[in-house]
Protein backbone atom coordinates (compact mmCIF):
# COMPACT_ATOMS: atom_id res chain seq x y z
CA UNK A 1 0.00 0.00 0.00
CA UNK A 2 1.30 3.40 -0.76
CA UNK A 3 0.02 6.65 0.77
CA UNK A 4 0.05 10.22 0.40
CA UNK A 5 -0.06 12.44 3.34
CA UNK A 6 -0.43 16.13 3.32
CA UNK A 7 1.39 16.59 -0.15
CA UNK A 8 1.83 20.04 -1.77
CA UNK A 9 4.45 21.09 -4.57
CA UNK A 10 4.49 24.63 -5.46
CA UNK A 11 6.29 25.69 -9.16
CA UNK A 12 7.28 29.18 -9.19
CA UNK A 13 4.72 30.18 -6.33
CA UNK A 14 1.64 28.38 -7.98
CA UNK A 15 0.93 25.25 -5.83
CA UNK A 16 0.26 22.73 -8.27
CA UNK A 17 -0.43 20.00 -5.58
CA UNK A 18 -2.69 21.21 -2.32
CA UNK A 19 -2.58 19.14 0.66
CA UNK A 20 -3.17 15.53 -0.91
CA UNK A 21 -4.32 12.74 1.39
CA UNK A 22 -4.94 9.75 -0.27
CA UNK A 23 -4.14 5.76 -0.19
CA UNK A 24 -3.57 3.18 -2.74
CA UNK A 25 -4.59 -0.56 -2.03
CA UNK A 26 -2.70 -3.16 -2.92
CA UNK A 27 -3.62 -5.70 -5.65
CA UNK A 28 -6.26 -3.24 -7.54
CA UNK A 29 -5.86 -0.75 -10.24
CA UNK A 30 -5.91 2.75 -8.52
CA UNK A 31 -6.46 5.60 -11.61
CA UNK A 32 -5.32 9.27 -10.97
CA UNK A 33 -8.04 11.17 -12.89
CA UNK A 34 -8.25 14.61 -14.03
CA UNK A 35 -7.75 17.41 -16.70
CA UNK A 36 -4.30 18.22 -18.19
CA UNK A 37 -2.23 20.51 -15.61
CA UNK A 38 -4.70 19.48 -13.18
CA UNK A 39 -1.73 18.19 -11.07
CA UNK A 40 -1.99 14.50 -11.54
CA UNK A 41 2.08 13.42 -13.51
CA UNK A 42 3.19 15.80 -10.87
CA UNK A 43 1.47 13.16 -8.05
CA UNK A 44 2.70 10.46 -9.76
CA UNK A 45 6.12 12.21 -9.83
CA UNK A 46 6.10 12.58 -6.11
CA UNK A 47 5.14 9.62 -4.83
CA UNK A 48 8.05 7.34 -7.55
CA UNK A 49 10.21 10.38 -6.12
CA UNK A 50 11.27 12.54 -9.24
CA UNK A 51 10.24 15.02 -7.20
CA UNK A 52 10.54 16.24 -3.91
CA UNK A 53 7.44 17.01 -2.71
CA UNK A 54 7.40 20.70 -1.01
CA UNK A 55 5.62 19.08 2.09
CA UNK A 56 4.32 16.11 3.24
CA UNK A 57 5.08 12.49 2.95
CA UNK A 58 5.08 9.13 1.02
CA UNK A 59 4.86 5.93 2.87
CA UNK A 60 5.48 2.79 1.12
CA UNK A 61 4.49 -0.05 3.42
CA UNK A 62 5.49 1.85 6.58
CA UNK A 63 8.17 3.14 5.20
CA UNK A 64 8.53 7.13 4.60
CA UNK A 65 10.14 7.12 1.39
CA UNK A 66 10.80 11.13 1.49
CA UNK A 67 12.62 10.75 4.26
CA UNK A 68 15.07 8.70 2.80
CA UNK A 69 18.56 9.39 1.36
CA UNK A 70 19.65 8.28 -2.38
CA UNK A 71 20.98 4.89 -1.52
CA UNK A 72 17.76 4.19 1.26
CA UNK A 73 15.69 5.08 -1.76
CA UNK A 74 17.53 2.89 -4.24
CA UNK A 75 16.23 -0.19 -1.86
CA UNK A 76 12.34 0.84 -2.86
CA UNK A 77 13.14 2.27 -6.59
CA UNK A 78 14.25 -1.48 -7.44
CA UNK A 79 10.45 -2.79 -6.44
CA UNK A 80 9.07 -0.35 -8.91
CA UNK A 81 8.35 -0.52 -12.00
CA UNK A 82 6.99 2.43 -14.43
CA UNK A 83 5.37 2.82 -17.44
CA UNK A 84 5.68 5.84 -19.19
CA UNK A 85 3.53 7.80 -21.36
CA UNK A 86 5.84 7.53 -24.86
CA UNK A 87 7.54 4.17 -23.36
CA UNK A 88 10.72 5.91 -22.48
CA UNK A 89 12.62 2.30 -23.75
CA UNK A 90 16.07 3.07 -24.35
CA UNK A 91 17.26 3.63 -28.05
CA UNK A 92 19.82 2.15 -28.17
CA UNK A 93 19.31 -1.35 -27.10
CA UNK A 94 17.21 -3.96 -28.49
CA UNK A 95 13.78 -5.29 -26.92
CA UNK A 96 15.30 -8.11 -25.37
CA UNK A 97 17.96 -5.77 -23.76
CA UNK A 98 15.60 -3.40 -22.21
CA UNK A 99 13.86 -6.21 -21.00
CA UNK A 100 17.32 -7.58 -19.60
CA UNK A 101 18.57 -4.24 -18.11
CA UNK A 102 16.97 -3.90 -14.78
CA UNK A 103 18.00 -7.52 -14.22
CA UNK A 104 21.52 -6.87 -15.38
CA UNK A 105 21.72 -3.86 -13.08
CA UNK A 106 20.23 -5.19 -9.94
CA UNK A 107 20.73 -9.56 -9.80
CA UNK A 108 23.31 -12.03 -9.98
CA UNK A 109 21.23 -14.37 -12.29
CA UNK A 110 23.03 -16.03 -14.41
CA UNK A 111 22.56 -15.09 -18.64
CA UNK A 112 20.31 -18.17 -19.01
CA UNK A 113 17.50 -16.88 -16.14
CA UNK A 114 17.91 -13.72 -16.95
CA UNK A 115 16.90 -14.93 -20.69
CA UNK A 116 14.31 -17.11 -19.43
CA UNK A 117 12.73 -14.14 -17.64
CA UNK A 118 12.69 -11.74 -20.29
CA UNK A 119 11.01 -14.24 -22.79
CA UNK A 120 8.43 -14.96 -19.92
CA UNK A 121 7.85 -11.30 -19.61
CA UNK A 122 7.38 -11.11 -23.20
CA UNK A 123 5.45 -13.45 -23.28
CA UNK A 124 2.85 -12.58 -20.79
CA UNK A 125 2.63 -8.93 -22.53
CA UNK A 126 1.38 -11.07 -25.34
CA UNK A 127 4.86 -10.07 -27.69
CA UNK A 128 6.79 -12.67 -29.20
CA UNK A 129 9.61 -12.74 -32.03
CA UNK A 130 10.84 -9.22 -31.44
CA UNK A 131 13.75 -9.91 -29.40
CA UNK A 132 15.77 -8.61 -31.87
CA UNK A 133 14.00 -5.78 -32.76
CA UNK A 134 15.05 -1.84 -31.91
CA UNK A 135 12.35 0.61 -30.40
CA UNK A 136 12.53 2.31 -33.63
CA UNK A 137 11.55 -0.70 -35.13
CA UNK A 138 8.53 -1.14 -33.08
CA UNK A 139 4.25 0.80 -32.83
CA UNK A 140 3.13 2.45 -30.05
CA UNK A 141 0.82 -0.31 -28.60
CA UNK A 142 4.07 -2.87 -29.09
CA UNK A 143 6.44 -0.46 -27.09
CA UNK A 144 3.87 0.06 -24.37
CA UNK A 145 3.96 -3.86 -24.27
CA UNK A 146 7.67 -3.99 -24.08
CA UNK A 147 7.80 -1.04 -21.20
CA UNK A 148 5.21 -3.07 -19.29
CA UNK A 149 7.03 -6.14 -19.82
CA UNK A 150 10.44 -4.22 -18.74
CA UNK A 151 8.72 -2.90 -15.57
CA UNK A 152 7.93 -6.26 -14.62
CA UNK A 153 10.95 -8.13 -15.47
CA UNK A 154 12.17 -7.72 -11.54
CA UNK A 155 8.72 -8.86 -10.32
CA UNK A 156 7.92 -4.97 -8.96
CA UNK A 157 5.75 -4.99 -5.50
CA UNK A 158 4.79 -0.92 -6.82
CA UNK A 159 3.38 -0.14 -10.87
CA UNK A 160 3.11 2.92 -12.03
CA UNK A 161 1.30 4.08 -15.84
CA UNK A 162 1.64 7.30 -16.86
CA UNK A 163 -1.58 8.04 -19.50
CA UNK A 164 -0.77 4.11 -20.84
CA UNK A 165 -3.39 5.19 -23.65
CA UNK A 166 -1.93 8.11 -24.93
CA UNK A 167 -1.62 8.01 -28.46
CA UNK A 168 -2.85 4.57 -29.18
CA UNK A 169 -6.10 2.99 -30.76
CA UNK A 170 -9.41 2.41 -28.37
CA UNK A 171 -8.47 -1.23 -29.35
CA UNK A 172 -4.87 -1.78 -27.97
CA UNK A 173 -6.11 0.93 -25.45
CA UNK A 174 -8.79 -1.58 -23.82
CA UNK A 175 -5.74 -4.74 -24.38
CA UNK A 176 -3.52 -2.31 -22.69
CA UNK A 177 -6.21 -2.05 -19.84
CA UNK A 178 -6.65 -5.43 -19.54
CA UNK A 179 -3.11 -6.36 -19.02
CA UNK A 180 -2.02 -3.85 -16.87
CA UNK A 181 -5.33 -5.28 -14.77
CA UNK A 182 -4.50 -8.45 -15.06
CA UNK A 183 -0.44 -8.26 -13.85
CA UNK A 184 -1.98 -5.90 -11.24
CA UNK A 185 -4.37 -8.82 -9.80
CA UNK A 186 -1.60 -11.63 -10.86
CA UNK A 187 1.14 -10.03 -8.95
CA UNK A 188 -0.45 -8.27 -6.06
CA UNK A 189 0.91 -5.37 -7.02
CA UNK A 190 0.11 -1.79 -6.10
CA UNK A 191 -1.00 0.12 -9.24
CA UNK A 192 -1.35 3.64 -9.82
CA UNK A 193 -2.70 4.78 -13.40
CA UNK A 194 -2.49 8.24 -14.47
CA UNK A 195 -5.13 8.77 -16.82
CA UNK A 196 -7.93 11.46 -18.72
CA UNK A 197 -9.40 8.36 -20.81
CA UNK A 198 -12.63 7.24 -19.74
CA UNK A 199 -13.09 3.95 -20.97
CA UNK A 200 -9.90 3.35 -18.96
CA UNK A 201 -11.55 4.14 -15.49
CA UNK A 202 -14.90 2.37 -16.68
CA UNK A 203 -12.96 -0.47 -17.80
CA UNK A 204 -10.41 -0.85 -14.80
CA UNK A 205 -11.00 1.72 -12.32
CA UNK A 206 -11.23 -0.19 -9.22
CA UNK A 207 -10.47 2.53 -7.44
CA UNK A 208 -10.95 5.83 -8.75
CA UNK A 209 -9.35 9.56 -7.20
CA UNK A 210 -10.40 12.70 -9.18
CA UNK A 211 -7.75 15.78 -8.76
CA UNK A 212 -8.70 19.41 -10.23
CA UNK A 213 -5.86 22.23 -9.70
CA UNK A 214 -4.02 20.35 -7.53
CA UNK A 215 -6.76 19.13 -5.30
CA UNK A 216 -8.80 15.90 -4.53
CA UNK A 217 -12.23 16.44 -5.70
CA UNK A 218 -13.56 12.85 -5.54
CA UNK A 219 -12.78 9.10 -4.79
CA UNK A 220 -15.03 6.50 -5.27
CA UNK A 221 -15.12 3.73 -8.22
CA UNK A 222 -16.17 2.65 -11.76
CA UNK A 223 -19.27 2.11 -10.54
CA UNK A 224 -20.05 5.10 -8.49
CA UNK A 225 -18.48 7.51 -11.55
CA UNK A 226 -20.94 8.54 -13.17
CA UNK A 227 -23.46 8.62 -10.45
CA UNK A 228 -21.86 11.22 -8.67
CA UNK A 229 -23.25 14.82 -8.31
CA UNK A 230 -20.34 16.24 -8.20
CA UNK A 231 -19.76 19.27 -10.55
CA UNK A 232 -16.47 19.66 -11.36
CA UNK A 233 -16.65 15.61 -12.25
CA UNK A 234 -19.12 15.55 -14.36
CA UNK A 235 -18.03 18.56 -16.07
CA UNK A 236 -15.11 16.48 -16.44
CA UNK A 237 -16.78 13.29 -17.61
CA UNK A 238 -19.26 14.63 -19.61
CA UNK A 239 -17.70 17.79 -20.93
CA UNK A 240 -20.80 19.39 -19.49
CA UNK A 241 -19.69 23.06 -19.60
CA UNK A 242 -17.80 22.84 -23.49
CA UNK A 243 -21.86 21.49 -24.01
CA UNK A 244 -23.22 24.79 -22.33
CA UNK A 245 -21.49 26.98 -24.29
CA UNK A 246 -21.85 25.18 -27.66
CA UNK A 247 -25.23 25.38 -26.74
CA UNK A 248 -25.04 29.17 -26.09
CA UNK A 249 -22.77 29.88 -29.33
CA UNK A 250 -22.55 26.65 -31.77
CA UNK A 251 -20.18 28.83 -33.62
CA UNK A 252 -17.56 27.91 -31.10
CA UNK B 1 26.13 35.23 -12.09
CA UNK B 2 24.47 32.79 -14.64
CA UNK B 3 28.16 31.84 -15.35
CA UNK B 4 28.68 31.07 -11.24
CA UNK B 5 25.56 29.14 -11.09
CA UNK B 6 26.61 27.20 -13.99
CA UNK B 7 30.02 26.10 -13.00
CA UNK B 8 29.00 25.46 -9.68
CA UNK B 9 26.27 22.74 -11.15
CA UNK B 10 28.69 21.36 -13.30
CA UNK B 11 30.74 20.47 -10.49
CA UNK B 12 27.38 18.74 -8.16
CA UNK B 13 27.12 16.98 -11.45
CA UNK B 14 30.68 15.52 -11.78
CA UNK B 15 30.02 14.67 -8.39
CA UNK B 16 26.91 13.05 -9.06
CA UNK B 17 28.81 11.18 -12.60
CA UNK B 18 31.99 10.31 -9.95
CA UNK B 19 29.81 8.68 -7.29
CA UNK B 20 30.02 4.78 -6.79
CA UNK B 21 28.72 2.70 -9.60
CA UNK B 22 25.72 0.16 -9.32
CA UNK B 23 27.31 -2.49 -10.98
CA UNK B 24 30.85 -2.40 -12.38
CA UNK B 25 30.49 -5.31 -15.00
CA UNK B 26 27.53 -2.95 -16.30
CA UNK B 27 29.98 -0.18 -16.60
CA UNK B 28 33.38 -1.84 -18.20
CA UNK B 29 30.89 -3.19 -21.09
CA UNK B 30 29.66 0.73 -21.73
CA UNK B 31 32.64 1.78 -21.50
CA UNK B 32 34.17 -0.45 -24.37
CA UNK B 33 30.85 0.29 -26.37
CA UNK B 34 31.33 4.31 -26.24
CA UNK B 35 35.18 3.47 -26.82
CA UNK B 36 33.70 2.41 -30.35
CA UNK B 37 31.12 4.95 -30.53
CA UNK B 38 33.25 8.02 -29.47
CA UNK B 39 36.64 6.69 -30.33
CA UNK B 40 37.09 4.32 -32.81
CA UNK B 41 34.24 5.85 -35.30
CA UNK B 42 36.24 9.20 -35.15
CA UNK B 43 39.69 7.51 -36.69
CA UNK B 44 38.11 8.19 -40.13
CA UNK B 45 37.44 11.68 -39.51
CA UNK B 46 40.85 13.11 -37.49
CA UNK B 47 42.90 10.81 -40.51
CA UNK B 48 41.29 12.82 -42.98
CA UNK B 49 41.71 16.39 -40.94
CA UNK B 50 45.48 15.46 -40.32
CA UNK B 51 46.73 14.30 -43.74
CA UNK B 52 45.43 17.71 -44.84
CA UNK B 53 46.58 19.62 -41.73
CA UNK B 54 49.97 18.11 -42.62
CA UNK B 55 49.90 19.21 -46.25
CA UNK B 56 48.83 22.76 -45.86
CA UNK B 57 51.60 22.80 -43.05
CA UNK B 58 54.53 21.84 -45.06
CA UNK B 59 53.42 24.20 -48.47
CA UNK B 60 52.76 27.20 -46.56
CA UNK B 61 56.35 25.99 -44.18
CA UNK B 62 57.92 26.20 -47.27
CA UNK B 63 56.08 29.59 -48.87
CA UNK B 64 57.75 31.38 -45.69
CA UNK B 65 61.31 29.81 -46.71
CA UNK B 66 62.38 31.27 -49.82
CA UNK B 67 65.54 32.65 -48.04
CA UNK B 68 68.87 30.78 -49.48
CA UNK B 69 70.44 30.28 -46.82
CA UNK B 70 67.00 28.78 -44.80
CA UNK B 71 67.91 25.22 -44.65
CA UNK B 72 64.86 23.32 -46.48
CA UNK B 73 64.59 20.67 -43.63
CA UNK B 74 63.25 22.66 -41.07
CA UNK B 75 60.01 22.73 -43.35
CA UNK B 76 59.67 19.17 -41.85
CA UNK B 77 60.99 20.27 -38.59
CA UNK B 78 58.38 22.86 -38.02
CA UNK B 79 55.86 20.78 -39.80
CA UNK B 80 56.27 17.93 -36.64
CA UNK B 81 56.68 20.29 -33.62
CA UNK B 82 53.42 22.12 -35.11
CA UNK B 83 51.92 18.83 -35.17
CA UNK B 84 53.01 17.77 -32.16
CA UNK B 85 52.65 20.84 -30.30
CA UNK B 86 49.20 22.32 -30.76
CA UNK B 87 47.41 20.79 -34.57
CA UNK B 88 46.89 17.14 -33.11
CA UNK B 89 45.92 17.67 -30.18
CA UNK B 90 44.30 20.91 -29.88
CA UNK B 91 43.11 21.33 -33.37
CA UNK B 92 41.87 17.42 -33.06
CA UNK B 93 40.25 18.36 -30.33
CA UNK B 94 38.17 21.02 -31.16
CA UNK B 95 36.97 19.21 -34.11
CA UNK B 96 35.89 16.28 -32.07
CA UNK B 97 34.63 18.94 -29.84
CA UNK B 98 32.30 19.40 -32.81
CA UNK B 99 31.81 15.69 -33.45
CA UNK B 100 31.28 13.65 -30.02
CA UNK B 101 30.47 16.99 -28.19
CA UNK B 102 27.43 17.33 -30.35
CA UNK B 103 26.94 13.25 -30.39
CA UNK B 104 27.02 13.10 -26.69
CA UNK B 105 24.52 16.31 -25.75
CA UNK B 106 21.95 15.47 -28.22
CA UNK B 107 22.06 11.21 -27.62
CA UNK B 108 22.06 12.90 -23.77
CA UNK B 109 19.30 15.39 -24.23
CA UNK B 110 16.97 13.21 -26.21
CA UNK B 111 17.22 10.47 -23.37
CA UNK B 112 16.02 13.24 -21.31
CA UNK B 113 12.78 14.51 -23.03
CA UNK B 114 12.19 11.51 -23.47
CA UNK B 115 12.32 10.20 -20.03
CA UNK B 116 14.64 7.10 -20.43
CA UNK B 117 16.74 8.94 -17.94
CA UNK B 118 13.88 9.44 -15.71
CA UNK B 119 13.15 5.67 -16.19
CA UNK B 120 17.00 5.14 -15.10
CA UNK B 121 16.32 6.98 -11.89
CA UNK B 122 12.40 5.52 -10.96
CA UNK B 123 14.56 1.74 -11.18
CA UNK B 124 17.21 3.08 -8.74
CA UNK B 125 20.21 3.74 -11.42
CA UNK B 126 22.34 6.69 -10.60
CA UNK B 127 21.60 8.11 -14.43
CA UNK B 128 24.65 10.42 -14.48
CA UNK B 129 27.09 7.91 -13.23
CA UNK B 130 25.47 5.23 -15.88
CA UNK B 131 25.61 7.13 -18.54
CA UNK B 132 28.69 9.84 -18.48
CA UNK B 133 31.07 8.29 -16.61
CA UNK B 134 31.80 5.48 -19.52
CA UNK B 135 31.37 8.22 -22.10
CA UNK B 136 34.50 10.37 -20.37
CA UNK B 137 36.76 7.75 -19.36
CA UNK B 138 36.03 6.18 -22.87
CA UNK B 139 37.24 9.50 -24.31
CA UNK B 140 39.86 9.94 -21.63
CA UNK B 141 41.31 6.42 -22.80
CA UNK B 142 41.34 6.46 -26.44
CA UNK B 143 41.28 10.02 -27.42
CA UNK B 144 45.76 9.88 -26.73
CA UNK B 145 45.62 7.08 -29.61
CA UNK B 146 44.01 9.49 -31.73
CA UNK B 147 46.43 11.86 -31.54
CA UNK B 148 49.10 9.46 -31.99
CA UNK B 149 47.43 8.43 -35.39
CA UNK B 150 46.72 12.07 -36.02
CA UNK B 151 50.79 12.85 -35.79
CA UNK B 152 51.78 10.25 -37.75
CA UNK B 153 49.31 10.64 -40.47
CA UNK B 154 50.01 14.27 -40.65
CA UNK B 155 53.51 14.19 -40.74
CA UNK B 156 52.94 11.78 -43.88
CA UNK B 157 50.51 14.05 -45.19
CA UNK B 158 52.84 16.71 -45.12
CA UNK B 159 55.54 14.21 -46.45
CA UNK B 160 53.73 13.18 -49.50
CA UNK B 161 52.57 16.93 -50.12
CA UNK B 162 56.13 18.29 -49.51
CA UNK B 163 57.47 15.89 -52.26
CA UNK B 164 54.66 16.28 -54.32
CA UNK B 165 55.29 19.84 -54.92
CA UNK B 166 58.66 19.88 -55.26
CA UNK B 167 59.11 22.16 -52.36
CA UNK B 168 61.31 19.87 -50.22
CA UNK B 169 62.74 16.88 -51.23
CA UNK B 170 62.29 13.39 -49.35
CA UNK B 171 64.94 12.82 -47.38
CA UNK B 172 65.24 16.56 -46.59
CA UNK B 173 61.84 16.30 -44.85
CA UNK B 174 63.14 12.72 -43.85
CA UNK B 175 65.93 14.30 -41.71
CA UNK B 176 63.80 17.20 -40.79
CA UNK B 177 61.44 15.10 -38.40
CA UNK B 178 64.21 13.52 -36.89
CA UNK B 179 66.22 16.40 -36.24
CA UNK B 180 66.20 17.85 -32.27
CA UNK B 181 63.27 15.76 -31.39
CA UNK B 182 62.02 16.94 -27.86
CA UNK B 183 60.22 13.52 -26.40
CA UNK B 184 58.67 15.88 -23.92
CA UNK B 185 56.53 17.61 -26.63
CA UNK B 186 54.56 13.92 -26.82
CA UNK B 187 53.70 14.36 -23.48
CA UNK B 188 52.95 17.79 -23.22
CA UNK B 189 50.65 16.97 -26.47
CA UNK B 190 48.66 13.60 -24.64
CA UNK B 191 48.53 15.48 -21.67
CA UNK B 192 46.96 17.97 -23.18
CA UNK B 193 44.53 15.29 -25.25
CA UNK B 194 43.11 13.59 -22.24
CA UNK B 195 42.34 17.02 -20.52
CA UNK B 196 40.40 18.08 -23.42
CA UNK B 197 39.03 15.16 -23.92
CA UNK B 198 37.59 15.60 -20.20
CA UNK B 199 36.31 18.55 -20.98
CA UNK B 200 34.64 17.98 -24.03
CA UNK B 201 32.58 14.56 -22.90
CA UNK B 202 31.70 16.23 -19.36
CA UNK B 203 30.61 19.78 -20.77
CA UNK B 204 28.72 18.14 -23.36
CA UNK B 205 26.92 15.51 -21.33
CA UNK B 206 26.29 18.25 -18.52
CA UNK B 207 24.50 20.47 -21.07
CA UNK B 208 22.51 17.00 -22.74
CA UNK B 209 21.47 15.87 -18.78
CA UNK B 210 20.08 19.30 -17.86
CA UNK B 211 17.97 20.01 -21.29
CA UNK B 212 14.22 20.30 -20.73
CA UNK B 213 11.67 20.84 -23.30
CA UNK B 214 11.70 19.22 -26.23
CA UNK B 215 13.61 18.37 -29.64
CA UNK B 216 14.76 22.64 -29.96
CA UNK B 217 15.89 22.34 -26.71
CA UNK B 218 17.95 19.40 -27.24
CA UNK B 219 19.25 21.10 -30.13
CA UNK B 220 20.25 24.19 -28.10
CA UNK B 221 22.16 22.53 -26.21
CA UNK B 222 24.23 20.82 -28.78
CA UNK B 223 25.32 23.93 -29.85
CA UNK B 224 25.83 25.26 -26.38
CA UNK B 225 27.62 21.78 -25.59
CA UNK B 226 30.20 22.64 -28.30
CA UNK B 227 30.36 26.11 -28.11
CA UNK B 228 31.64 26.13 -24.33
CA UNK B 229 33.61 23.22 -24.52
CA UNK B 230 35.80 24.71 -27.34
CA UNK B 231 36.29 28.10 -25.07
CA UNK B 232 37.19 25.52 -22.54
CA UNK B 233 39.11 23.78 -24.68
CA UNK B 234 41.20 27.23 -26.18
CA UNK B 235 41.29 28.35 -22.14
CA UNK B 236 42.98 24.87 -21.09
CA UNK B 237 46.03 25.02 -24.31
CA UNK B 238 46.98 28.45 -22.49
CA UNK B 239 46.76 27.05 -19.18
CA UNK B 240 48.80 23.78 -20.23
CA UNK B 241 51.10 25.26 -22.28
CA UNK B 242 51.92 28.05 -19.61
CA UNK B 243 52.53 25.14 -16.90
CA UNK B 244 54.60 23.11 -19.27
CA UNK B 245 56.76 24.51 -21.68
CA UNK B 246 57.32 27.73 -19.64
Amino acid sequence: MITASHISKIFNGHKVLNDINVSFKQGITNLVIGQSGSGKTVLLKCIVGLLDPDEGDIIYNNVNFTKLNFDQKKTIRQEIGMLFQGGALFDSYTVEENVLFPMNMFTEKTMEEKLERVNFCLKRVNIINVNHLYPSELSGGMKKRVAIARAIALNPNYLFCDEPNSGLDPLTSVLIDQLIKEITEEFNMTTIINTHDMNSVLEIGQKVIFIHDGVIEWEGSNKDVLESDNVKLNDFIFATSLAKRLKKNPCD
Amino acid sequence: MKFLYNLGHYFYFLFKVFSKPEKLKVYYRQTFLEIEKLGVNSIYIVAIISVFMGAVITIQGALNATFPMFPKYLIGFATRDSLILEFSCTVVALILAGKVGSNISSEIGTMRVTEQIDALEIMGVNSASFLVMPKIIASMLFNPFLTIISVILGIIGGLVAGTLTGVITFSEFIYGIQRGFDSFYVTYSLVKTVVFAFIISSVSAYYGYYVSGGSLEVGQSSTKAVVYSSIAILFFNVVLTQLMLM
